[in-house]
């Protein structure tokens, strides 16, 4: 038993062993172990043997996260992998399968183009290489949701192996420390979603919906080279953002699974090798079924499906009927921009903070949204940025809702923005336009103002009347100040802005008092 | 008018001398007669006479559809029919009524063909006898021929000839057997290991199995994916090119079609085979061979010699092989091909519902025969992870080697093989069940399953009837994608053999009639 692999110092914090290896690793950090070939667990974290075989007590070990993941990505796509069947969500149940779908005898597969250039684009955005041949297999295991009785997937030989993904995690105390990672890419495969199971228990019995089944997948296996659940998040997040950004998959997925482990070592228990699934209801992951060494997936190789050939511009052959074939090389040029890019552009072109450039990104649309007040206002980058992510991004946050949602247009922040820029208005004031604007969507910023009577005091000589009476009030302010205590001073600004109903800019007001008292 | 081929009756038609609704109605009426045969599951009477009021329609307009529009066809029980049942003789499908046609049947259709029924076969078509199907088997048509009855009297033991009855081959028995009693002009048959010529020669037909991945697959209720190929049974060589002509093709529903456009096959009369070179495979000499059919095959080569063609001896040193190679490839894709029989979304479900498993369980008990699920259990010992290098990848490599030996052949210059189709004559069914399925199946496909392996088309065709009266045929092996050169030559020996007509006047009664009519009345004008 490995023991000492197990242990490292980190007092105050205990992870369980997540690593998708079955078989013992030599040493953290130095990922040396591969799958073993037939084995496949389609969950997104499984244990080490070892962990189970420890039986700890609370607090009486420490252990090393090892964290590999297999992340299944579901394609975007009009179409399912194998069937001209349509993909939608929350569809009628069963109102979206075909015959092939439903495993009516005699049905075969036809592979669909779009499928395959969304796993090839993500191997190349994932540094992959591209088989120009990859193989289909079938998968047995009786369930309900799986029609055929089995699934194909690409197990011997997958459409894209040996990439790298990078990812940044935040560390110090203000998290604002970078650390760039790599996580190593162990294949890419394309294969078969399952249909699903809806458990009637009170009436024992369970419904099957297809709509799902057959639906595109992409299956990408990232390498145990992550320690702990926050850097598995973060790769996720990252790999998330890619395939969205590649229009592949919209990557909706999350990940509570080491949490749950961690806490089931913690009170004594197992982990069994299992695939559990996340139910966003629920807020956990679930159990699907049994994944324990005695379940054989008796592997064959797809016989109904040629092998699937790609080209690049050089092996190209002459004549081919473009529909038919798949150009490796046209397909890179068409990535997009990746995050990594849009990132850097966003710190160079506005001078903004690492951290902020990744918090753009990492909410979605935000990015859009910021980009699009920039378009509108004359305010500076800086002022932009800390009103999308503090206020914006806070307000949302509070109600819990995507941008997609928000109530402030870009263009309503734009013009708030601009009206603080002009100094029409204070920033106090800019805050309380932004939450009546969240409150009652429809009027425009500048209505707010006037309405609310909130544009700051353009008439001098009433500012100057206020200041010179709020001294008369408060003699002992001016006396303190007199005496040699500069901080008495924003007493009486204070007073004075309560005087305007806080209309007035302070630095203004500050600049009066002073002229006033020195006179 | 029914003892004619596929395209005299397709002139007939043109030139009015019979309209596709009487010739339909015969074809029903002999169908009816001769229902002890067993030959169709179903016969899709109310389909058919519907298309030929149809086809009738168009032949009063002047605008036939082709040589099958108003013909009668029939199709083997695993090809998907809309709307008709299709039941793979099995109880799992039993009273399964698919929602669309297999892309050979619509082809058919499209084409204007009578689709008369679906025809009998073993379960899933796993057999050689047409034996083993839950409808029980299939009798040859030629146990109640003059020919055969003549040579059983002169027997001094006269058995009973109610028990006496002989099989027909298979798996694709009743597609023969509707072919060779004259109840349809063309069946479609499947071929995975000989399933169509295997039959084809004991009823006395033209049985052809095309290159794999010239015709779809899609919609044929699969066996092994990688060697089934849907076969084609006629009366006459000529008949199975036109069929042939139209099933072949790129189906975009069926990924290992091939791409290219497919070439015509209508077929040159051959007249100097000089420049042909015949090949006859040394290991097909096997000691099982019966010696009628040994002295039939070398017969048939020196027919070629004696023509001027060059007949060489050649090696296709993997062929031992070939059999246990086969069982290990069929039964692996047989366990993963009837994982979906669960009883959940089509077919049988038993009425246990503790648990999903254990319904599972009991519907596929009830549902497979014996040899379904003995095919099953091998195939799925074979992909066991710690089993699947050991058997299933060197099957693999014998399946390479095999067809190597055909590629090595064909590239020494050799045109097309001379092989013996069967051992030997059909035997009767008492004779036929003393030995179990895998065996049966073993020797009955010996000549012909390399051929599946091989991708290779073949086509077995009726040479000659044995001391008992019995047909006999033999093969043809062609490069892969030369099935018209195949064709061409079978076409040749056809015409060389003069094979002759099944008599079966004594069972049909007053259906004799149909066969009075002599090939010669009709002038065929090509």
């Amino acid at each position: 038993m490995a023991a000492p692999v197990l242990r490292w110092s980190c007092p105050a914090r205990r992870w369980i062993l997540a690593n998708i290896d079955r078989g013992p690793r030599h040493g953290r950090g130095s990922p040396t172990g591969s799958r073993s070939s037939g084995k496949r667990g389609q969950s997104s974290v499984a244990q080490q043997p070892l962990a189970t075989a420890q039986k700890p007590r609370k607090g009486e070990h420490q252990w090393a996260a090892v964290v590999g993941l297999e992340i299944h990505a579901q394609i975007s796509s009009n179409s399912k992998l194998f069937s001209g069947s349509q993909v939608h969500f929350a569809a009628p149940p069963n109102s979206l399968v075909s015959f092939f779908d439903a495993s009516l005898p005699g049905t075969l597969p036809v592979l669909n183009r779009r499928c395959v250039e969304a796993a090839v684009m993500t191997g190349l955005a994932l540094n992959c290489h591209i088989n120009k041949k990859s193989l289909f297999d079938r998968k047995h295991y009786f369930y309900a949701d799986l029609p055929a009785g089995y699934q194909i997937t690409q197990q011997r030989l997958p459409i894209a192996v040996k990439g790298s993904l990078a990812y940044s995690v935040f560390v110090g105390k203000n998290r604002n420390q970078v650390i760039n990672k790599t996580v190593r890419i162990k294949q890419i495969q394309l294969e078969q979603d399952s249909g699903k199971s809806l458990h009637d228990d009170l009436r024992s019995q369970t419904l099957i919906d297809l709509n799902r089944a057959g639906v595109g997948l992409l299956e990408v296996v990232l390498e145990p080279d992550m320690s702990c659940g926050e850097e598995a998040a973060t790769a996720v997040r990252e790999l998330q953002l890619i395939l969205q950004a590649l229009g592949t998959s919209q990557a909706n997925m999350a990940d509570y699974e080491i949490q749950r482990q961690i806490e089931e070592l913690e009170n004594g228990g197992e982990i069994l090798n299992e695939t559990r699934s996340f139910d966003c209801k629920l807020g956990c992951t679930v159990p699907m079924r049994d994944k324990e060494g005695k379940q054989d997936y008796r592997f064959i190789p797809e016989p109904n499906l040629p092998p699937l050939l790609l080209y690049d511009s050089a092996s190209l052959p002459a004549g081919a009927d473009p529909q038919q074939v798949i150009n490796i090389d046209q397909l890179r040029e068409q990535l997009p921009e990746l995050p990594r890019v849009t990132r850097e552009k966003l710190v160079q072109q506005y001078g903004m903070l690492p951290e902020h450039s990744f918090t753009l990104l990492n909410e979605v649309g935000l990015l859009e949204f910021f980009q699009n007040v920039m378009k509108e206002t004359r305010a500076e980058p800086k002022r932009v940025t800390s009103w999308v992510l503090n206020t914006f991004l806070g307000f949302l946050k509070q109600q819990n809702l995507a941008v997609s949602e928000s109530p402030v247009t870009p263009s309503a922040l734009a013009e708030l923005l601009n009206l603080l820029d002009q100094k029409t208005i204070s920033s106090a004031a800019a805050k309380k336009v932004f939450e009546e604007l969240w409150r009652s969507g429809g009027k425009t910023p500048a209505q707010i103002v006037s309405e609310k009577r909130l544009e700051l005091m353009q008439d001098q000589e009433a500012l100057e009347e206020l200041c010179q009476a709020t001294m008369e009030k408060h003699p002992q302010v001016v006396m303190d100040l007199k005496k040699g205590n500069p901080r008495a001073i924003n007493k009486l600004i204070g007073l004075v802005r309560k005087a305007t109903l806080n209309r007035a800019d302070p630095t203004v007001i500050k600049e009066m008092l002073e002229r006033q008292l020195s006179s | 008018m029914l003892g004619r081929t596929l395209r005299e009756v397709s002139v007939a038609l043109k030139q009015g001398q019979i309209t596709p609704t009487e010739l339909c109605q015969e074809c029903l009426s002999l169908i009816k007669k001769t229902k002890f045969l067993n030959a169709y599951i179903t016969v899709s009477e109310e389909v058919a006479l519907k298309q030929a009021e149809e086809s009738e329609e168009r032949y009063k307009k002047g605008h036939s559809l082709g040589e099958l529009d108003g013909i009668p066809v029939a199709v083997k029980d695993n090809f998907s029919t809309t709307g008709i049942k299709t039941t793979c003789a099995s109880n799992m499908l039993k009273g399964y009524v698919p929602p669309y046609n297999a892309t050979v049947v619509q082809k058919l259709l499209d084409q204007g063909a009578l689709l008369m029924g679906k025809t009998n076969l073993d379960e899933f078509a796993m057999g050689s006898g047409s034996t083993d199907g839950v409808f029980g088997p299939v009798k040859n048509p030629w146990s109640y021929s003059k020919q055969y009855r003549e040579k059983k009297k002169q027997k001094p033991h006269g058995e009973n000839e109610d028990t006496n009855w002989l099989i027909t081959g298979g798996s694709s028995g009743g597609s023969a057997a509707a072919v060779s009693a004259f109840t349809c002009f063309a069946a479609l048959g499947s071929d995975t290991g000989g399933s169509t010529r295997n039959p084809a020669a004991l009823c006395g037909v033209v049985g052809l199995k095309p290159t794999y991945g010239l015709v779809s697959r899609h919609g044929l209720i699969p066996l092994v994916n990688s060697m089934d190929v849907p076969g084609i049974l006629t009366r006459c060589v000529d008949d199975a090119a036109t069929v042939l002509g139209v099933l072949a093709g790129h189906d975009c529903k069926d990924s290992t079609t091939v791409q290219d456009p497919v070439k015509s096959f209508i077929l040159p009369s051959l007249t100097d085979v000089s420049k042909l070179c015949i090949g006859i495979p040394k290991e097909y000499l096997v000691p099982e061979l019966s010696s009628e059919v040994q002295s039939l095959w070398s017969k048939a080569a020196k027919l070629f010699e004696s023509e001027g063609a060059k007949v060489i001896e050649v090696s296709l040193p993997h062929t031992s092989y070939s059999i246990v190679c086969y069982h290990v490839l069929c039964t692996s894709e047989v366990a993963s091909n009837m994982a979906r029989f669960d009883g959940l979304e089509y077919g049988h479900r038993c009425d246990i519902n503790v648990s999903t498993e254990a319904m599972y369980a009991a519907t596929r008990r009830e549902g497979f025969n014996d040899v379904v699920r003995g095919r099953i259990l091998s195939g799925n010992f074979f992909l066991l992870k710690e089993n699947y290098e050991n058997y299933f990848i060197k099957a693999q490599k014998v399946r390479r080697l095999i067809a190597n030996d055909f590629v090595n052949v064909f590239n020494s210059g050799v045109d097309v093989l001379l092989t013996p189709t069967t051992l030997s004559e059909a035997v009767p069914y008492v004779e036929f069940i003393k030995e179990d399925n895998r065996t049966r199946s073993a020797q009955g496909d010996i000549f012909t399953q390399a051929v599946n392996m091989a991708g290779l088309p073949a086509v077995s065709v009726p040479m000659a009837l044995s001391n008992q009266g019995l047909p006999i045929g033999l093969q043809f092996i062609g490069r892969a994608f030369c099935d018209q050169q195949l064709l061409t030559v079978a076409k040749w020996f056809e015409k060389q053999v003069q094979f002759p007509i099944i008599q079966l006047q004594e069972i049909m009664g007053d259906c004799s009639s149909v066969f009075e009519n002599d090939l010669a009345s009709v002038s065929l004008k090509q």
